[in-house]
């Protein structure tokens, strides 16, 4: 048995310990906000926030993630991130969408870290994100009004 | 974005008045190429849907062909108090307005922008729209470009509705109007709408209030379209539909759907195009917790599982002894090897003016050069995946459906059911760039063939890992373009002969009677065969070589080889010449004053002629494609170790009237974005017959640190709507190409271009004379 505290509840899953969190959380508890888009740390679509940190659920077995806290996407719920959702609709940044929750979960954890990030800091934090509709400078630009309006 | 071009006072509307003032008849139009108005009667909601949908699709029809007149009755079965005017518009007891979309949301903006069609002419207020997908139903929602088919792509979405819409909210209003009339018993031209609000004097009532009485209005006979200066919607910035659910993890794609007892299937594919089973052992696979069957379909192995990772990881442990005697087994240096000798000679003729061969022996000069094009795989985020359901007389799909009428006739025949027996729901895609739209339905009919051979006991899921979704094939072909231009003493050219040698995308489709002709795939030659540059001898051919490697189109098709060629070419001339490469342009393009209008807004705001830093250069290139016109200009930045970036990005583009000019930004940077990767990284390539590249690490995509500053100009136009998703993409190559060529003095003919000390860009230009 695996026990997985996910957004604040506790899970009990008959899974292998080898199972991906990201698998375990999309099919087994079935929160689908968090999405798969290489399963080898490529594209950060699988984004999610163990014990606050930014961490590509497709490579982290669950036993691993045992005992933390986890965080998706249907589960974040902070000032960072909600300066984060609405500026991101307030820019229109999504196209397909499909990257969007990966974006924002590391951008999310990239305010929290550094409320004033520079266009460096944002290469930085944001290049393991792939948007293959090419977001980008939307995402550049959301973050930077985030980072604005929390300050 | 300059503001004078977004503003619709601004835009002219002149041209479009004449054709909207026009009445037009709601029930049963035909206008054009046999298209019929999806406009039909029926008050029913969902419960009954299916039922009065086809009954009132039957009325449409038998109304189509004047077996009834206008003037028709509405609302005949009313369940409840909502009000379904047509086949695009449902407006609810609760004051909701559902605009059915007929077209695939893949990241484009058409939710939002077909609702706006409706929600203005509708005067509805913005907030009260909601949009849904459409079933599968040729008959009411065919694409109007495409005959009897529906679907999406070429750009088409927007140009096609921008009437057919309107009509549709028109027409919802001309009922609601005529309730509100009734219940106030006062004349219909004295009652107002105004953001979903209908007055008379003191009296008020909503589209919710009014939607049962509105149902039994009849359909009216005529309806106006505003003028366009009556726009209030249309031109201006607004929000997304799709923006909230998308950025809280709530869209549903594909990829989401759980169905009761429905198991998830992952796919062992043959490692060359064309191997077979020959045999398998699943035993270790089937020994794995969470498997539930293995089974051998067509194309390959099948592992179902309770989940994806158990799939994947019994799917691993699979031995499989592959049939190879058919596989492709070329390399792609052997490929571009008979594509060079098959440019020897002349293929078949995509254009001839004049006499290009006899003007060559005139020219003053005369230059060559050759292109080359890998293999691209579309690599939407969301790796192609697909939802089956049987019973024992209907196949029920979920799917980021983007061909509904192709996957129908597919599917039907591999069950040998009735097409309409075939049904569609039309999810969310995560991106598609065309992928999604495979006129062989080949991953839809995959995860059929695996419903199919476990007897439809459980719904299926195909997942097809990123490996998959890179080596499956389908690729933007490969292509090989020879070109020779003659100048004349003055710099002019007098002679262009291109000769372009790559696979038909569209040969063996259902799409090749009106689109291969001649022996010319059209979409092989678009952007070449109608060169826009004034040259009084031009010819143009093509060879289509058949190599059994799947092909299919890229977001922008031909352009994606066609523009880079032609933009570089030209701009080696200008050199040539002597001239500044805008005005060449310019001069050449006298017939074109679309193309010139974006060239020169490009020029301008961009700076062009302005110093630049040491180590910075810029390019410009233009293009249409799915006519619109863009025109960009790129800044790079080329470092010592021969690495660049590009650094800013300035974008002029004429897509007509420019319904929403955000999503019309959004997709210029993105489309360009997408271009982008292109140009700086991605290929597949093949050794012998097995691909190379397999997830992000090899076949490697733009990212954050790699995107450029864009900046969008929207012209004024008058001009009816053109699509905007995919006229960006093409145009970047040989912008940057340029680009480098303006710090480097280097031209490059090979794509990508990963760095600029690559020897084997080696500039390549003959000076021939
Ligand atoms: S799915 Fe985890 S990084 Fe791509
Ligand atoms: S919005 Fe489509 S991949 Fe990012």
């Amino acid at each position: 048995m695996i026990q997985l505290m996910i957004n604040g509840t506790p899970h009990q899953l008959d899974i292998d310990d080898d199972m991906p969190l990201l698998w375990a959380t999309r099919d087994i508890v079935g929160l689908t906000g968090t999405k798969f888009g290489c399963g080898m740390a490529q594209c950060g679509a699988c984004t999610v926030h163990i014990d606050g940190q930014p961490i590509r659920s497709c490579v982290t077995p669950v036993s691993v993630a045992q005992g933390k806290n986890i965080t998706t996407i249907e589960g974040l719920d902070s000032k960072e991130a909600r300066a984060v959702q609405s500026t991101w609709e307030k820019l229109d940044v999504v196209q397909c969408g499909y990257c969007q929750s990966g974006q924002i979960m590391s951008a999310t954890a990239l305010l929290a870290q550094n409320p004033k990030p520079s266009d460096d800091d944002i290469d930085a934090a944001m290049s393991g994100n792939i948007c293959r509709c090419a977001t980008y400078a939307r995402i550049r630009a959301a973050i930077k009004e985030a980072a604005r309006s929390l300050a | 974005m300059g503001q004078e071009y977004m503003n619709p006072k601004n835009i002219n509307y002149d041209k479009i008045i004449n054709l909207s003032r026009r009445r037009f008849l709601v029930t049963g139009v035909t206008a054009g190429a046999g298209l019929t108005l999806g406009v039909y009667l029926g008050g029913c909601n969902k419960p009954s849907a299916e039922k009065a949908t086809e009954a009132a699709a039957d009325k449409m029809a038998a109304a189509a062909t004047n077996e009834a007149g206008p003037g028709l009755a509405g609302g005949e079965v009313v369940t409840d108090s909502s009000f379904e005017p047509n086949a695009f518009i449902r407006i609810g007891s609760d004051n909701m307005v559902t605009v059915v979309s007929k077209h695939l949301e893949m990241g484009q903006g058409t939710y939002t922008g077909l609702a706006t069609l409706v929600a203005e002419e509708l005067d509805a207020s913005w907030d009260q729209i909601h949009v849904e997908g459409a079933p599968a139903d040729a008959k009411r929602y065919n694409n109007l470009f495409w005959g009897p088919t529906q679907g999406t792509g070429g750009s088409t979405a927007m140009a096609n509705s921008f009437e057919q819409m309107r009509k549709a909210g028109a027409a919802a209003r001309a009922m609601l109007v005529g309730a509100a009339a009734q219940k106030w018993d006062t004349p219909a031209d004295s009652i107002a709408i105004k953001d979903g609000v209908l007055s008379h004097g003191n009296l008020r009532a909503t589209f919710g209030e009014l939607a049962e009485l509105a149902a039994h209005q009849p359909v009216p006979t005529d309806a106006f379209l505003k003028d366009p200066d009556e726009f209030r919607l249309i031109g201006t910035v607004l929000p997304r539909k799709d923006s909230k659910e998308k950025c809280y993890g709530k869209a549903v794609y594909t990829q989401d759907v759980k169905l009761p007892g429905m198991l998830t299937a992952v796919v062992a594919h043959a490692p060359r195009f064309g191997g077979k089973v020959k045999s398998f052992d699943a035993t270790e696979a089937k020994a794995l917790k969470g498997v539930v069957e293995v089974v051998q379909i067509p194309n390959g192995v099948a592992v179902l599982a309770k989940d994806t990772w158990s799939a994947k990881k019994g799917r691993d442990l699979l031995t499989i002894v592959w049939d190879e005697s058919s596989a492709f087994k070329l390399g792609s240096d052997e490929i571009l090897a008979q594509y060079k000798q098959l440019a020897e000679s002349a293929g078949a003729v995509a254009r001839k003016d004049g006499d290009a061969e006899q003007a060559m022996t005139q020219a003053a000069q005369t230059f060559e050069a050759a292109y080359e094009f890998p293999y691209l795989a579309h690599a939407a985020l969301e790796p192609m995946n697909c939802v089956v359901k049987l019973t024992a007389e209907s196949c029920e799909i979920w799917n980021g459906e983007q061909l509904h009428t192709g996957d129908q006739m597919s599917l039907a025949a591999l069950f040998g059911i009735p097409p309409e027996k075939v049904i569609i729901n039309m999810l969310y895609a995560g991106g598609s760039f065309g992928r999604r739209a495979n006129p062989h339905s080949d991953y839809v009919l995959e995860a059929a063939s695996i419903a199919k051979a476990i007897n439809g006991k459980a719904p299926v899921k195909l997942v097809w890992l990123r490996e998959d979704d890179t080596q499956a094939g389908y690729y933007r072909p490969m292509y090989y373009h020879k070109i020779k231009a003659g100048l004349d003493k003055d710099g002019k050219p007098v002679s262009w002969q291109h000769r372009i040698v790559g696979q038909s995308i569209i040969k063996g489709t259902p799409f090749e009677g009106g689109l291969i002709k001649d022996g010319v795939d059209g979409t092989s030659v678009e952007g070449v065969a109608n060169l826009p540059y004034s040259v009084p001898n031009i010819s143009v051919d093509l060879h289509s070589p058949e190599i059994d490697i799947p092909v299919q189109w890229w977001r922008s098709v031909g352009s994606t080889h066609t523009a880079f060629a032609v933009e570089t070419f030209i701009d080696e001339l200008a050199v040539a010449a002597k001239q500044d490469p805008v005005d060449y342009r310019m001069r050449l393009l006298d017939k074109h004053p679309r193309h010139t209008t974006v060239l020169k807004l490009a020029a301008e705001k961009a700076g062009w002629g302005s110093p630049l830093a040491a180590g910075k250069g810029r390019g410009i290139a233009v293009h249409e494609s799915f006519n619109t016109y863009v025109a960009q200009v790129a800044e790079v930045t080329v470092k010592d170790d021969g690495s660049y970036s590009v650094d800013r990005v300035v974008v002029a583009v004429d897509c007509g009237i420019a319904v929403n000019p955000d999503i019309i930004k959004a997709q210029m940077e993105g489309g360009m974005g997408f271009g982008l990767s292109a140009v700086v990284s991605s290929k597949i390539t093949l050794k012998d017959g097995k691909v190379e590249q397999s997830n992000f690490h090899d076949y490697t995509v733009l990212r954050m640190n790699q995107m450029p500053e864009v900046e969008v100009h929207i012209v004024k136009s008058a001009q009816p709507p053109s699509g905007v998703g995919e006229p960006a993409t093409p145009v970047i190559a040989p912008a940057v190409a340029n680009a480098l060529f303006n710090v480097t003095g280097q031209r490059f003919y090979v794509l990508p271009i990963v760095n600029v000390s690559n020897t084997q860009l080696a500039s390549r230009r003959k000076h021939v004379a």
